[in-house]
Order: structure tokens, then sequence, then C-alpha cells
């Protein structure tokens, strides 16, 4: 199939529309507004709904109801904008309700800028909203990943009932690049449990209120398995270079880009430098990072934050293996010869 | 319509079993509360239109958050507030179903007062029953946006004093200003001659929503004894001594005869023709083969910038376009945002064999500089033995570097004598792609008609990069 050259946040809506999506309920954002932008041009197109809500409290709960329904929805945002959201995101845990969320990251705190920053990462893969809640949060390098794994994030969100978000940069969200995009789903699986505005729906109900503490606790119980399940199942990553390596870089999004330049570069001197890169942040590879932490003499994890995803790195490798930290924020972003100088002082030491 | 019935409506579960106290045939309002009489008349109303199937009640917070124990329809509890905004997403998926947002006043003209007047705003094909108590009940008491002047709540213990809380805000005449909502009346729960009205306005909301009329929003006082800590009797009192002149009863807007009757649109998923709707390419369009460039000026690491207006961001798509075309990996960033609005823009093109690491050109092998300011900010960062491509119009102080090869070319001057300054880019794309032979004349023709919308100018294009691929070569011979 030919591919096309285009903008990663057009990426997104086009493949969540291969995957069945056809509401989209946003507010714009920058770097994130081409997301809403495409929604509006081609959800009504192929007789979908766009919305350009009051706010992002409102497109997320818009969002949670029709949700509610047998439906695939989406929303997209910014970093300030998915503050505003994450109320909505908890009550959408707390009911089940599947759905997904693309985050383009910008920098902060507050208003902060608009250039790219990967500093919601706590905000998503930790919680965030309020609750024992977690989402499935991807974090896509390319175009192409864009659209494919939106297209993954709507059959993870219908199979586990569960929000998935894509948490991606600005660059990731700006950067155009070619993309094959995949066969429409002809469908997706019928949701027994959501509204279908028939009979049935006497016995459906779309809630996240218990008020009895026993019964809240068998939900969270319930909850957490799910999750245990989703840890054990849906974890992905990519390695580059890892199988020799006695180094190995660690990054997601734009800054893995930047990390496979400094890999090549190195190899190239004959180094054994590699990258792991995690692709699902939450569930986070921790049992495949703990494995390397065997062999591996170091680890450098990079990010666009002031140290977010190193302590999940930290976390699982539980002290056995020495981790540096190397980042960089308010929008700017590392280049490969600064990490490389990175890569060199932990070589020589 | 008979003014007492002795059945439960069928629009309630025979049995609360959702509830979770031991007693399952009672709701849980207060004796004397407005509430459960308003549900009652609601419940009669679905079952007399035959809609019981087909209704989605939401229950956001407060005192009727437990809506869903009673109704024996869809039902959806959302956060406190935004049940207008919920009921639009599941109204838009279900456009034949009958949606109700029930809300109180905390909850409706407090925390979700954007999303109800949004909602009404976009007439949403919603029926909103706003039940005004002038309270917060479910929490106890507290001030609402309706507390009266001088009312006493737990969180105004010395009464409501506009100087500092404002003053009790009257929802449905603010909604009737509005252009879209069908249907806004207000209407009191008391002796039965105004419950009958609450009744006929109950059924007017529904059936304009059944006949897929718009938005309506029907304003019940209701008296709410507990959180006003008063008796049944005493509330009631209160209600028409005080609430009445604050909240006058009557229509305030009303177009439901005006409004013809509609079907509703269904929401059918289809595939048909989806990608040429979403624009994908056809499969046939296959890339180009093309001869490999002299190493040198392999695997590109381009920065290209200049004046916003200059098509700076325009001529890093071209060639990424056509290196795609050529069978490249590409890549291609922009610098986004108000630093384009000041006046700069650059960009960062990748053209390579392999998978592109990097998409940020931090040390270019090639840079375009069209002014002077992106000449002296880049001109450092080019690799040695590197290309560095200027506008001789436009840059006066040329690139000092000694270690980079230099292409200085009147773009600008060239593009006026075709007519059109703004083509200047096309002539520089011609002239990097002439010079390093990194793209052939054919793929960057064939990379035109994806970017440029106006196909009447793609001759004009074609020359120019006609004509920068000529500049190279002259200068060659
Ligand atoms: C975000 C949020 N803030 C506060 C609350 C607490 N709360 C629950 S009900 C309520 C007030 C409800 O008052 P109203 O809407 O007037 O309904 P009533 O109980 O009077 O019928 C409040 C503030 C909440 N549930 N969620
Ligand atoms: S607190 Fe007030 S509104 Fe709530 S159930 Fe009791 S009387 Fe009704
Ligand atoms: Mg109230």
């Amino acid at each position: 199939m030919a591919k096309q050259l285009i903008k990663g946040n057009e990426a997104i809506v086009k493949g969540a529309i291969l995957a069945g999506c056809r509401f989209f309920f946003g507010y714009p954002i920058t770097p994130a507004s081409e997301v809403a932008e495409a929604a509006a041009y081609y959800m009504p197109q192929v007789g979908g709904t766009f919305i350009q809500a009051e706010s992002e409290v409102a497109s997320i709960n818009m969002v949670y109801g029709a949700a509610a329904g047998n439906v695939r929805v989406m929303t997209a945002s910014s970093s300030p904008g998915i503050s505003l959201k994450l109320e909505g995101l908890s009550y959408c845990a707390g009911a089940e309700l599947p759905l997904v969320l693309v985050d383009i990251m910008r920098a902060g705190p507050g208003l902060g800028n608009i250039a790219p920053e990967q500093s919601d990462y706590n905000q998503i893969v930790k919680g965030g909203g309020h609750g024992n809640y977690k989402v499935i949060a991807l974090g896509p390098n390319c175009a192409q990943e864009m659209c494919d794994l939106t297209m993954l994030a709507f059959d993870l969100a219908d199979k586990y009932r569960n929000p998935v978000v894509i948490l991606a940069d600005g660059f990731i969200g700006q950067m155009e690049e070619p993309v094959e995009f995949p066969e429409a789903y002809a469908s997706f699986p019928d949701k027994p449990w959501a509204l279908h505005a028939n009979a049935d729906d006497e016995h459906r109900l779309i809630t996240s209120i218990q008020l009895e503490p026993e019964m809240l606790e068998q939900h969270n119980i319930h909850l957490q398995e799910k999750y245990r399940i989703i840890s054990e199942n849906e974890v992905r990553y990519e390695d580059y270079m890892v199988d020799d390596a006695e180094l190995v870089l660690i990054g997601y999004g734009v800054v893995s880009r930047i990390l496979q330049t400094v890999v090549d570069d190195l190899r190239a001197e004959g180094k054994k430098v590699g990258m792991l890169r995690p692709v699902s942040l939450w569930p986070f590879p921790s049992a495949h990072i703990a494995e390397l932490g065997d062999r591996v003499k170091n680890f450098l994890v990079v990010e666009l934050s002031n140290g977010q995803m190193v302590d999940d790195v930290r976390l699982a490798l539980m002290g056995k293996t020495p981790v540096h930290f190397y980042n960089r924020m308010g929008g700017m972003v590392p280049s490969p010869e600064e990490i490389y100088a990175q890569v060199k002082t932990i070589w020589e030491a | 319509m008979a003014e007492k019935r002795l059945s439960k409506a069928d629009s309630f579960y025979k049995v609360y079993e959702r509830t979770p106290s031991a007693i399952k045939d009672v709701t849980h309002y207060c004796p004397g509360c407005g509430h459960g009489v308003l549900s009652k008349l609601i419940a009669e109303a679905i079952d007399d239109f035959g809609i019981r199937e087909r209704t989605i009640f939401m229950s956001p917070v407060g005192c009727s958050v437990f809506g869903y124990y009673y109704f024996r329809t869809g039902n959806i509890q959302c956060a406190h507030g935004r049940a207008p905004a919920a009921a639009t997403g599941i109204k838009r998926a279900y456009p034949e179903s009958i949606v109700i947002s029930y809300q109180g006043d905390g909850d409706l003209a407090a925390i979700g007062g954007n999303e109800i007047i949004q909602a009404a705003n976009r007439g949403e094909n919603i029926t909103v029953f706003f039940v005004n108590n002038a309270i917060y009940g479910m929490t106890g008491g507290q001030l609402a946006p309706t507390t009266l002047i001088g009312q006493k709540t737990t969180t105004s213990p010395f009464g409501r004093n506009p100087a500092n809380e404002g003053y009790p805000i009257r929802v449905s005449e603010m909604i009737a200003t509005l252009e879209a909502p069908v249907y806004v009346e207000r209407v009191m729960l008391g002796d039965a001659k105004n419950t009958n009205k609450v009744r006929r306005a109950v059924r007017k909301g529904l059936s304009n929503q059944i006949d897929n009329k718009g938005f309506s929003l029907i304003e019940v006082l209701s008296v709410c004894p507990s959180g006003w800590k008063m008796t049944p009797v005493q509330a009631k009192q209160w209600m028409n001594d005080f609430m009445l002149k604050q909240f006058p009863l009557g229509v305030y807007r009303d177009r439901s005869e005006e409004i013809p009757v509609r079907e509703s649109q269904r929401h059918v998923f289809s595939v048909d023709g989806i990608r040429d709707k979403l624009e994908l390419p056809k499969s046939g369009e296959q890339t180009m083969q093309v001869e490999k460039p002299a190493a040198e000026f392999m695997n590109p690491r381009l920065k290209l910038a200049g004046f916003g207006g200059q098509g700076i961001l325009m001529l890093g798509l071209m060639l990424a376009e056509a290196g795609m075309r050529a069978g490249y990996h590409v890549s291609w960033i922009p610098s986004y945002g108000p630093e384009m609005r000041g006046g700069t823009a650059n960009c960062h093109v990748n053209l390579s064999e392999r998978r592109i690491g990097s998409p940020v050109v931090s040390k270019p092998t090639v840079l375009v500089a069209l002014n002077q300011p992106s000449l002296d900010k880049f001109e450092s960062e080019v690799a040695p033995g590197g290309l560095i491509i200027y506008d001789t119009a436009l840059v006066p102080n040329p690139p000092k570097r000694k270690d980079v090869k230099v292409l200085g070319l009147p773009a600008t001057t060239i593009a006026d004598e075709l007519g059109n300054t703004r083509i200047a880019n096309m002539v520089v794309l011609g002239a990097y792609v002439g010079y390093s032979r990194i793209l052939p004349k054919e793929v960057v023709f064939s990379a035109l008609p994806a970017l440029i919308k106006r196909k009447n100018l793609l001759p004009l294009n074609e020359l120019a990069v006609e004509k920068g691929m000529e500049f190279v070569t002259r200068m060659g011979s």
C-alpha cells in the first residue's frame, strides 16, 4: 500500500477512523490542535460526529456519555488541557468506559510553552486523577505509530473496558513522516454491557458511585485484578541493539529517536551501546528491564522532564544496576551530541 | 389524566434492587421533598409516551444522584455538573434515544454553569429537569447559586449577603436569552394546581424531544425541608412567600409550535468509500527508482530557515514528499506556534536510506538560509564538509566558513523574473536537487501536486524548479 506524508496529529485521526471511531469531542490547544482540526474535517464525512466542546472538562464528559454507548469515541488535548480532563478520566476508569485520550505533551508547569516536553508522564502513568485507577498508556515515536498505536488503543480500550492514552510529545505530533494506513475495520465487537437505547438497557448501568465501602472495595479489587491482567499481557517495548550492549539508553517518544542516532554513532566507534524504548508506558516493561539489569553494566535514562519515567526504571532494577539520568526541560530537546557526551562520561568513569 | 395513580409507574423498577438500603420499595428522599414527586411525574410521562425502552436517564451529583435506583431505563450516573455534556455524548451516539438530564441548582447553576449554557446553546435535543430548591440538599444545606438574599445556610450562616455572595441566579430567564432553546418554563411543586402545571411541562419537554425539536429546560421550584431546616409544611409556606418572588413562574421561551416535527437520524456505522473520504493514497502509487547521489550528498540532514512567508516549511515538505516518492525514509519537523508568527520559520528535514533516528537536526549537512539572521544563527552548526545554500539577493554577508561547500544564488531575483517572488523557495529546491543530485527532476515534479492545491500554479512551480537547476548547471560549466 502506498505511503502518505502526514503529520502525526493527523495520522491519529485517520487511524482512529479506520479503527471504527466516529465520535470526537475536543477543545483546541497547541500542539494538539491538528487532531481536533482533522477530526472536524473527516468525522462528518464518514458519518461521524465532531463537537468542539466548551472546555476540556466538558469534552471528557461528552466522551464519558458517548463511551457509555456501543460506539468508539476519543478526545485529544495537550498538558494543561489534560489536567482539566483528569477528573473525567477518573470517572471513566471507575465506570470502566473504553475511550482513547490523546495527549500531545507540551512544556509546563502552568501555561509553560508549546514546545515539547514529557512531563505529563506522572499525571498519566501514575494516575493524576483521584482514586486507585490505571490507564493504559502508549508512547508512539513516529507518525506510523501515531496511526498504529491509536488503532491498537481502541482495541485495548474495548477489550479491557478501560481508557487508553496516547502519550506523545509535541515533536511527534507536529512531525510529518510517511505512513502506510492499514485497511479499515469493517466493524468492531459489540459491547454487551454498553447502553444500546433498547429494552435491555433497564439492566445496564454506567456509574462510578458505590456508597457501600464493602462493595466499593470489591470494585477496587476487581479493577486491580484487571490491571494485573493488563500488565501481564500488554507490555510493549522495542529493543535496539541491546543483545550485547554494556550500556543501555532508555527513552520514549522523540527522545528514543535521538537515542537511536546516539547508538548508531557509538556503534560506529565499536562501543557496545543499545537502546530500550518502552512503547507501553503503562504497563511498564519492568520485567524486561530487570532482566537486562542482570547483564548490562549501566543504564542511562533520558527524558524531557524532571525525571519521571526514571523512577520506574529504578524501581524495576531495585538498585542492582546503576541508573544515570539526563534531561532537558522547558521545551529544550537534547541533541545527539549532548547525549553522546553523557555516554562518554559514563563509559570513561 | 388521573390526579392520583394507585399503581406505581411502569418506568420505575418494581423493586429498587440497586439501593443499598434493606427496604427496597421506598425512595431515599426525605419526607415532603420535591424530588420524589417530580420523579413520579417524569416516570408517568415516560409510560404514557411509550418511550421507556429508549430513555436514558442522567443522574449527576445531588440528591438525585440515585435516579438509577428508580428509573427502569438506561442509566448513566455522571460527575457533578457535567450531565449536559455527558448527555450530549450519549444523545449524539443514539439520536433516537430520549435523554433526560435531571439536575439540582448547585449542579446546574454553579459547578455545571458552563455545560448547561453550552448544551442549551447547541440546541442539544435533550430534556433538562432543573430542580431549584435554593440549597445544596445532598451535602447538608450549603449556599446554592439560587439561595435567596438573607437566606441562612451552613455556608451563609448570617444570611446570603449580595456584597459577598452575589445574587440568586435566575436560570430560566438566562437560558431563554439564547437562540437555540425550544422551550423554557419555570413551574413549582406545591398545590394540586401547580403540580398539574409541572405535569404538563414535563410532558411538553419530553414530547419536544420525541419530535426532535431541540432543547427544553423545565425549572421546578421544589422544597428541601431538610436543607432548609423546616417542617414540610413550613417549607411549602416559605416557598410560596419568598421563593416565588425571586423566581416568577411562567414560560420564558416557547418555539415548540414553530418547529416542525422531525425524524431522528440514527447513527449508522459505515466504511463505504472510507479510504477516499480520508484522502488516503491509492495503492497503485509506487515509489520511483532513483540513482544514488555522490557519497557526500547521501543521507542529508537539512535545516531550512528564513522569514515566515518565504515558503520555508513548504520547501521542506516538498523535499520530504519527493524523498518519500524516491523510496527514502524521510522526516520533517517544523518550528511551530508563536515563533512562526514572530517572523522566522525553520524546519528540519531528513532523507535517509536507513530508518531515521533523530528527526531533530542539530548538525545539518545542508543549511538553506533564505535571510541573513538565519545564516548568522545556523552557520556554525553545519557539519564540516556540509553545504550552505543561501539567497544572494537577500543575504548581503555571505557565509564565512571555509570547511563547507557554499552555493549562493539570487533565488528571489530569479523568482521575480518569473513574475512571483513567492516561488523563490522552488528555485532553491531546484538548485539543491540539481547540485546534489539527490533527486531527479521527475520525482520532484511528481511531488508538487501533493502539496500545491491550486493546480494552475503547477507549471510556474515546475518552471521555478527548472530555473534553479539551470542555475547550478551554468555555474558548473
Ligand atoms: C466535584 C465535586 N464537588 C463537590 C461535590 C460534593 N457535592 C455533592 S452534591 C453537592 C451539591 C448538590 O446540590 P444540588 O445540585 O443543589 O442538588 P440537591 O442535593 O439540592 O438536589 C455537592 C457540592 C461533588 N460530588 N463533586
Ligand atoms: S435533602 Fe432536601 S433535596 Fe435532598 S432529599 Fe432531602 S429534602 Fe430532598
Ligand atoms: Mg439544590
